[in-house]
Formats: structure tokens, sequence, C-alpha cells
């Protein structure tokens, strides 16, 4: 049987601290190259986020599976795809993980059980449902986990995804990141009753965990798929947690008014990276964050050298068989 | 034997599963086997693979997508064709989509079953759609059976095709039966079958209007020679086969229960004008632009192709 979480390293808290601070520093390099204009459509960035990725994924094995959002980096990350290969999606290039296809809102690496961010939100929840069956069926002890906002608690598909989960009680942890927005709208003005309520009433254990501490949600994560690995049904966490930049790059372009300074400086207060930093002995946390510049200092080179693809390659992939449909054009 | 078109998606699904573990089957009623295609499967497999479902489209249309990207090979069944309109976002936005997003790391081999498409007599406007060209348009495998062994050759090619497939079965011809002397064979996907040689008119038409393509064809034979092609996939689309039809004919109708705008009848007719031989204008005949079918009986019959519409298209290319 193999431990938790080695193929991203999750099993110790130097191996945690060292994610959050990958993730945070990916995050801060993918913004300077959208800012250059390097990476094209922009992104939806992570930070302040990155406790809930490493904290969920530390409780999981390399061949569980997961599903992920629209801001997937610190999901992909965490569980385990190479920072510099992502790099390389996020630039549209040979190299990247879904070699440039799928850029940063589907990025997939199916090897380490990534079933892909997805660009609507919801969507990822009925997917994780079907992989946790798939494994039942295998008779493989495997878990499936959906990563969602707190936006997605919304969406009608989510909310029969948690019935047939528990209907059939299957291994899958829905793990919600409530932000507190989705884009400007606040989860206070659109979730009537509660998230973990929502849960409860289709009898899924749910428990509201503290989303800036990654001990607290490892521990919370950690029971729950031990939970569903044994047979025990879905399990439900809302990760309270806050985005230190706005919903999108494109907002750093916009003037909008939905948060005030102060909160967002309030949250910053709660940053997972010093709380996780002080539980390591002196001077390891400043070791770690050094490799870590090194390490996405040669993503970054290995991305920008990476090539571009063919245009006359445009509809590579479409179809599994190979099928050549029609061009757009016969002149 | 004579074999049903129910009993041959039945006898279809029943070697798939009995051939290959990972084939399951999820939809509404189908351990009861309620439409007829899983009929007695719950018995036979366990439901483990026969997956009765609550009313849920959207999450199990997924559900049987994330098993697909994980090993499986579900079927799904669908008890309204409408329902369709439901799971649009399941299917044209998630598992059309999955090969090329991820760069061929997967594909999402899915089966999606719709017995008793179009209309079915006095079901009305919610439940006598026929969105074959919708799903063509959008780029998913489309297969339109007409006949029995084509049902179950198509079905079992659909099956194990690696992507995603959509299988309309015509309300209207399931009625149709078959006396097979043969073996039962998967067909290929993207095959056209020419059921009727002529030389005068090629008659384009879809599922169940092939018997009325035929059953005209017949009648009109001391006037006007046609010959009938059947698709049987929308897309790929035989567009070798047709090329090669409308050499030897020179003339070209399209008979289709789409309705009009964007209609797969449309595809063809453009299709042929841009790259294929025609000697005089062609003609489709499909649903209204934009129907609803009504619910009196004569009402939903007009808005449908009939069969004097195709007697007077074919003398009009004739003329
Ligand atoms: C179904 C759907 N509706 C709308 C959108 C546009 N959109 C993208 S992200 C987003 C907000 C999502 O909020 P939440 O789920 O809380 O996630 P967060 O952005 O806060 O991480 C919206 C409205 C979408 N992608 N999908
Ligand atoms: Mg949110």
């Amino acid at each position: 049987m193999t431990s938790p979480a080695d193929s991203a390293g999750l099993g110790s808290p130097a191996g945690r601290y060292r994610m959050l601070r990958l993730i945070r520093g990916f995050e801060e390099l993918a913004l300077d190259l959208v800012r250059s204009g390097a990476i094209t459509g922009g992104i939806h960035p992570y930070i302040g986020q990155e406790a809930v990725a490493v904290g969920v994924c530390a409780a999981l094995r390399p061949q569980d599976r997961i599903t992920s959002t629209h801001r997937g980096h610190g999901h992909v990350l965490a569980k385990g795809a190479a920072p510099d290969r992502l790099l390389a999606e996020l630039l549209g290039r040979t190299s990247g993980l879904n070699q440039g296809r799928g850029g940063s809102m589907h990025a997939a690496d199916f090897s380490l059980g990534i079933l892909g961010a997805n660009g609507i939100v919801g969507a990822g929840g009925p997917i994780a449902v079907g992989a946790a069956w798939s494994a039942r069926q295998a008779g493989e002890d495997r878990v499936a986990v959906a990563f969602f906002g707190d936006g997605a608690l919304n969406q009608g598909v989510l909310l029969e995804s948690f019935n047939l989960a528990a209907m059939w009680q299957l291994p899958v942890l829905f793990v919600c990141e409530n932000n507190g927005y989705a884009t400007t709208l606040p989860a206070a003005t659109a979730v009537a009753g509660s998230a973990t309520g929502r849960a409860a009433a289709f009898g899924i254990p749910a428990a509201e965990v503290d989303g800036m501490d990654t001990e607290a949600v490892r521990s919370a994560a950690t029971e729950a798929v031990t939970r569903a690995r044994g047979g025990g049904g879905p399990g439900f966490l809302e990760c309270r947690t806050y985005r230190f930049e706005g919903h999108h790059t494109m907002e750093r372009l916009m003037k909008l008014h939905y948060r005030t300074a102060e909160e967002i400086a309030d949250w910053r207060e709660h940053d997972p990276l010093p709380r996780a930093a002080a539980l390591l002995p002196d001077g390891l946390a400043a070791k770690l964050d050094a490799s870590v510049r090194e390490q996405l200092a040669a993503a970054e080179q290995f991305a920008l050298g990476s090539e571009h693809p063919d245009p006359e390659r445009a509809l590579d992939h479409l179809y599994a068989d190979g099928l050549r449909p029609r061009a757009g054009s016969t002149a | 034997m004579r074999l049903s078109y129910t009993k041959a998606l039945n006898r279809a699904l029943t070697d798939a599963l009995a051939e290959d573990p990972a084939v399951c089957v999820f939809g509404e009623d189908i351990g009861a086997g309620m439409a007829g295609p899983t009929l007695n499967l719950l018995d036979r497999f366990g439901p483990g693979r026969i997956v009765d479902t609550p009313l849920s489209e959207q999450a199990f249309t997924s559900m049987a997508i994330g098993a697909a990207l994980t090993g499986r090979r579900p079927v799904i069944e669908f008890q309204i064709p409408s329902l369709l309109f439901l799971v649009f976002e399941q299917l044209v936005n998630q598992a059309h989509k999955f090969s090329l997003m991820t760069g061929g790391q997967t594909g999402v081999p899915l089966t999606c079953l719709v017995p008793g498409s179009g209309s079915r007599d006095g079901w009305a406007g919610q439940h006598s759609d026929h969105p074959y060209s919708l799903f063509a348009h959008a780029g998913m495998k489309t297969v339109v059976p007409a006949t029995p062994t084509d049902a179950y050759g198509l079905l079992r090619s659909a099956i194990a095709d690696p992507d995603p497939v959509i299988v309309f079965a015509p309300a209207a011809a399931l009625p149709v039966r078959e006396t097979v002397t043969w073996e039962l064979a998967p067909i290929p996907l993207g095959c056209a079958r020419i059921h009727r040689e002529g030389t005068d008119v090629t008659v384009v038409a879809v599922g169940h209007l092939v018997h009325d393509a035929l059953a005209v064809a017949e009648e009109l034979a001391p006037e006007i020679s046609v010959e009938v092609f059947d698709p049987r996939t929308l897309h790929p689309f035989d567009w070798p086969a047709l090329a090669a039809s409308l050499e030897r004919t020179g003339r070209l109708v399209v008979i289709d229960d789409s309705n009009r705008s964007c209609g797969i009848g449309a595809e063809v007719l453009a299709t042929a004008a841009e790259e294929m031989r025609l000697v005089a204008p062609p003609r489709r005949i499909t649903r209204p632009d934009g129907t609803v079918l009504p619910f009196a009986p004569q009402l939903d019959r007009a808005l449908q192709p009939h069969r004097d519409q195709l007697r007077r298209a074919l003398r009009a290319v004739m003329k």
C-alpha cells in the first residue's frame, strides 16, 4: 500500500509547506506572465486558498482521483502535476499537460488521477461521483474528490450528485471552498440555509473547517476520506477561505467595489503560509522557499522555451479514434 | 429469425454486456425494461451494471461521463428525446470536449440511446422532438438506424467506440421487423447504406423515413428510377458514398425529420451543391422551421415530412 500523497510529497509538514509555497509562487509567476501578455485569456488565481488544496490532497493516495474548477492550479499541483508542464499549458505550448489544448481552465493529468479543471461551475461534482462509482465497480479502494466553490452550491446538478452519492454510498468527498464570493456575489446573499446543511439534508456527514489552516483541513479530509475508503459513503467539507486576488486577472483592470480593502487585509492576517511555516524547525521554511524559487525559475525557462503548437494540428484529438472532421473551407 | 427493432437493441446491449465487463447501463426504469431495450438485463447482469437512476438526468449523465473517464463503457438510455435538452451541457460541453481539451489524454466511451425519438403519436410538444441534427452539428457522433439489423450493428459499434456516440431509434421505426438469416454483427459508424439502386434521383432519407422513401420509390418506379440512400450515421457523414451516388443520378432530394433551418438536410444540400455533381436544383423535405409538434393527430402529422411531399419533390427535380 502506498503512503498518502507521496506523489506530491505531502506526507510531512515540510512537504505540505513546500507545496503551499509552490502554489503561491506558481500563481505569482503566472500573474506576472498574464501581465506581460505571455499568458492569454488570464487566470483565476488561487492565492489565499492554498491550504484547501494541500490539506485535502495530503489525505489522498496517488491513485485517488480529483475533479477541479476554473480556479484549479492549486488542486492540480497539490495532486502532483509537474509545475513546468502546468505552466507550459497556461502558455499554450505543446509540452503542456494538455499539449496546449486546454489552458488554465482545463488542466488535467489523467496519469495522476486529475480528471481536469473545469470551466463550468459545478460540473466536476457529478464527474467525481462517476469516478467513485467506477472505482467501486472495479473493486478498487480509490476515493474521488470534487472541489468546487460556494457558487456551485446553487447548481442543481451538484445537488443531484449529492443525492446519487448518498443513495449509493459512493467513496466521494465533496469539498466546498467557500471563499465568500461567486465572482462579485457574496455567498451570504446567494446561499439559503447553509452549505453543510445542504449536504446534511442528503444524509452526508458534513463538517465546516478553517480553510486557511492546512492541518485542520488535512485532518478533516483524512477522516472523511478514511470513512469513504472503508465503504462509509460520501463526505462533505465546507472550507472557509478567501481569495486574496481578484476573481480573475481581468479584475485588475476594472474598478469593482464588491469587497473592501479592510476585509482583504483582515483575511491576509490568516494567510495559510506563515501558519504552516510556524510548524517547521527554524530556518527550514526559508530553505524550502529557496528551493521552490529555483524550481519555478526552471519551470519558467522550460515553459517559455517550449514549442508553440502547429496550426495545422488545431483539430488533433477532437476524436479519440483519430477521426478527422471536415475543414471549415474547401476553397 | 424475425427480429424487431426493439429486440435488436436489446440483443445489442445483451451481447455488449456479455462481451465486455466494462459495459454498464444507466437510465430511468431500465431495471423493469420499460422502454424495451433493457428488458431482462437486470436479471442477467445485476444491479451493479444495470443501474436504475433517480430522475436526475444531469447528474447521472455526468456521472456516466466520470465512469467513462475511468475505465467503464457506460450506455445511458433516455426515456424521452426532449430530455436531451436537459443534458446538452453534459454531452456537448463535457463529454464531447474532453478528448481535445485534454490533448488526447482520454476518450469518453459513452453511448446515449434514445429509444422512441421523434413523434410518438399523441405525446405532443415536449415528447416528440427529433434533435439528431443538433448533436451532429455539435460534433457528437450521431447515428439514426432505420432497420433492426442496422440498429443492432450500429449500437454495437457505438458502444465499442472510444468517443461519445448518440443513437436515435425513431419511434416510427420501432414497429419495423426483419427476417434475419445471418449472424448479427457490428456495422461500422460512418458508412451509408444504399437500400435501393436507381439512376434518376438520389433520395437521402434519415431513420424511419427510409421506409417511406422505399415505398414511394417502389410506387414511382415506372416513372422515375430512385436510389434510396440511408446515411445511417449523420456525423461522421459518408460523403464519398453520397458523391458516388450523385455521380450516377445527378439529382438529389433529402427527407429529414429535423427542423428546416440548420437541419442535417440543409447540410446535405449545401455539401452537394458545393462539391458534388448536380444537374438540377436539389430539394429537401423537413419539419418546418422551429417546429413544436401540436397534439391533435392531424396536426402532429401535418408538420412531419410525408410521402406526398416526397412524390412532389421527386417529380420537381425530374422536370
Ligand atoms: C455554470 C456556470 N455559470 C457561470 C459561470 C461564470 N463563472 C465562472 S466562475 C464564476 C463564479 C464561481 O464562484 P465560486 O463557485 O464561488 O468559485 P470561485 O470563483 O469563488 O472560486 C462564475 C459565475 C460558469 N463558468 N459556469
Ligand atoms: Mg467563491
